[in-house]
């Protein structure tokens, strides 16, 4: 056998998974697309008692336009973002990421809930929802609260997550008048994770930068934040020359991975070579 | 611990007791005689175990049995006959698509989503559209051949010549 053994309970509804959630006291974990989890525990990473298969939710699979926001549920799977018009129309730079998750057969199956939950640091989401200011929205028996993806990634395979707790909605603010964001992914050639992917989003009023987010995935134990760059690019017009002298040092290789994909000097490079290649193509987008 | 499972695979309806943790690839292989589905890895990284799941291509290998219940699974047991190919096969036969033929259930299960939902290819989507299915042995241009000519056949069109590419 692959894993060690567990039960398994297929949930009709939220409140079924929370009521099991809550009351197996950490043993329990929930299962959506399986594609992070499954291969943990054949690994015998992880040893869960219980699954509790939440993928047949149908009402949190929906991608929605809801005021400003796009409302994607949490079981909603990476083809399905990368397929949606609505998130193509209001936020193109999220289904190319979509579209650029492992391969076809992954993305038939994985969520975004998953992944997010998961917060593998080589991971793809992270950076988007970073960069585009996204509120994750995350429901248990004590009532649902919503926390910033700023507020979200704690470290390594760690969120603000509570084990009783289940994502249920990521909330992303369309992209307005003005407004581009872009995501650009040195992928492993082989798994398609990011051994360094950058996503940016700018706002540009009379060609100038009024503000830019940039966030950077597979670089570090969690994906974060390039505040300086942002600082460096306010105010500022998007010039070949501008962004290039924004994103220099961008990372310092001593807070960075070193593995088999890449060094920790290589990845500090990558994030520079990434970072242009996002910026650019946000700004050439919001223009 | 098991519980019963209900599975229609290639059409047949199957009720079979399973531990939770048995993974959709072992019960499709062991327990039901299946074994044209393939393991290559086990890790979710080389695409042999690929079946459909309600349409959907999908790696067996990291799906459990348990989360199948109530779907229909096409294997590759499930696609043409030795008498009447599926296009695929055909195509995958007329153009050297093979060589250990390890990986060809996997590819063509998965082609078969790629081309029910794009009938008409281009090279590129071709390539992009097998990315999660590895061939050790024939460096993949006469796989995409063999796409492109089932591809043509299944639109009704002329099949593109079967010579082989060696590279
Ligand atoms: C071959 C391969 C290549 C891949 N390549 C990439 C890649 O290029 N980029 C990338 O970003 N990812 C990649 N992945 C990971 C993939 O995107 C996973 O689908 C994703 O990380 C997890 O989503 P899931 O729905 O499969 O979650 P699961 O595996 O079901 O769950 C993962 C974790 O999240 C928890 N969880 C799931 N849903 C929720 C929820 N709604 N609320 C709270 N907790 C929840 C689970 O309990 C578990 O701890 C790859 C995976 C494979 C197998
Ligand atoms: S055996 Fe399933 S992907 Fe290789
Ligand atoms: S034909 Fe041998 S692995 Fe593809």
């Amino acid at each position: 056998m692959s894993t060690y053994a567990f039960d398994y309970a297929r949930a009709q509804s939220v409140d079924e998974a929370l009521t099991l959630l809550a009351g197996h006291d950490g043993e329990a974990r929930l299962l959506a697309g399986g594609h992070s989890l499954i291969p943990a525990m054949k690994l015998r990473l992880t040893a869960p008692t219980l699954l509790i298969d939440v993928s047949g939710l149908e009402d949190l699979a929906a991608v929605t336009l809801d005021g400003g926001h796009l409302a994607i549920g949490a079981l909603t799977t990476h083809r399905a973002v990368e397929t949606s018009e609505l998130v193509r129309t209001h936020c193109p730079a999220l289904a190319e990421a979509a579209a650029g998750i492992g391969d076809p057969q992954v993305r038939n199956r994985g969520t975004i809930g998953g992944s997010l939950a998961h917060a593998d640091p080589a991971a793809d989401y992270p950076a988007l929802v970073l960069a585009l200011d996204a509120e994750i929205e995350m429901t248990s028996r004590d009532g649902t609260r919503t926390v910033s993806a700023d507020d979200f990634f704690v470290d390594m395979y760690t969120t603000a997550l509570a084990a009783h707790e289940m994502i249920t909605r990521v909330r992303i603010p369309v992209l307005g008048h003005g407004e581009g964001a872009a995501y650009a992914k040195f992928a492993n050639p082989a798994s398609r994770y990011a051994v360094v992917g950058v996503a940016a989003k700018v706002s540009l009023a009379d060609g100038t930068c009024r503000a830019a987010r940039v966030a950077v995935t597979g670089a570090a134990p969690k994906a974060f934040r390039a505040t300086a760059v942002e600082r460096r690019l306010a105010g500022r017009p998007l010039t070949e020359a501008v962004i290039a002298e924004a994103v220099r040092g961008l990372a310092d290789p001593n807070e960075l991975l070193s593995d088999l994909s890449g060094s920790a000097e290589y990845r500090a490079h990558l994030c520079e070579v990434m970072a242009t290649r996002a910026l650019r193509e946000a700004a050439a987008r919001a223009a | 611990m098991t519980r019963d499972i209900t599975v229609t695979i290639n059409g047949e309806q199957h009720t079979v007791a399973v531990e939770p943790r048995l993974l959709l690839v072992h019960l499709i292989r062991e327990k039901l005689n299946l074994t044209g589905t393939h393991i290559g890895c086990d890790t979710s990284s080389c695409g042999a175990c690929t079946v459909l799941i309600n349409g959907k291509s999908a790696k067996s290998c990291t799906i459990l049995a348990v989360q199948a219940d109530g779907a229909s699974i096409t294997t590759i047991e499930g696609v043409g006959t030795p008498e009447a190919l599926h296009p695929l096969q055909e195509g995958f036969r007329e153009c050297h698509g093979l060589h250990c033929g390890f990986c060809t259930p996997g590819m063509i299960m998965r082609a078969m989503e790629l081309l029910e939902k794009n009938p008409n290819p281009t090279e590129e989507e071709i390539r992009w559209g097998i990315a999660g299915n590895l061939c050790r042995c024939t460096g993949y241009n006469n796989i995409v051949k063999a796409i492109q000519y089932a591809a043509a056949k299944l639109r009704g069109e002329e099949t593109p010549s079967t010579e082989p590419e060696f590279v």
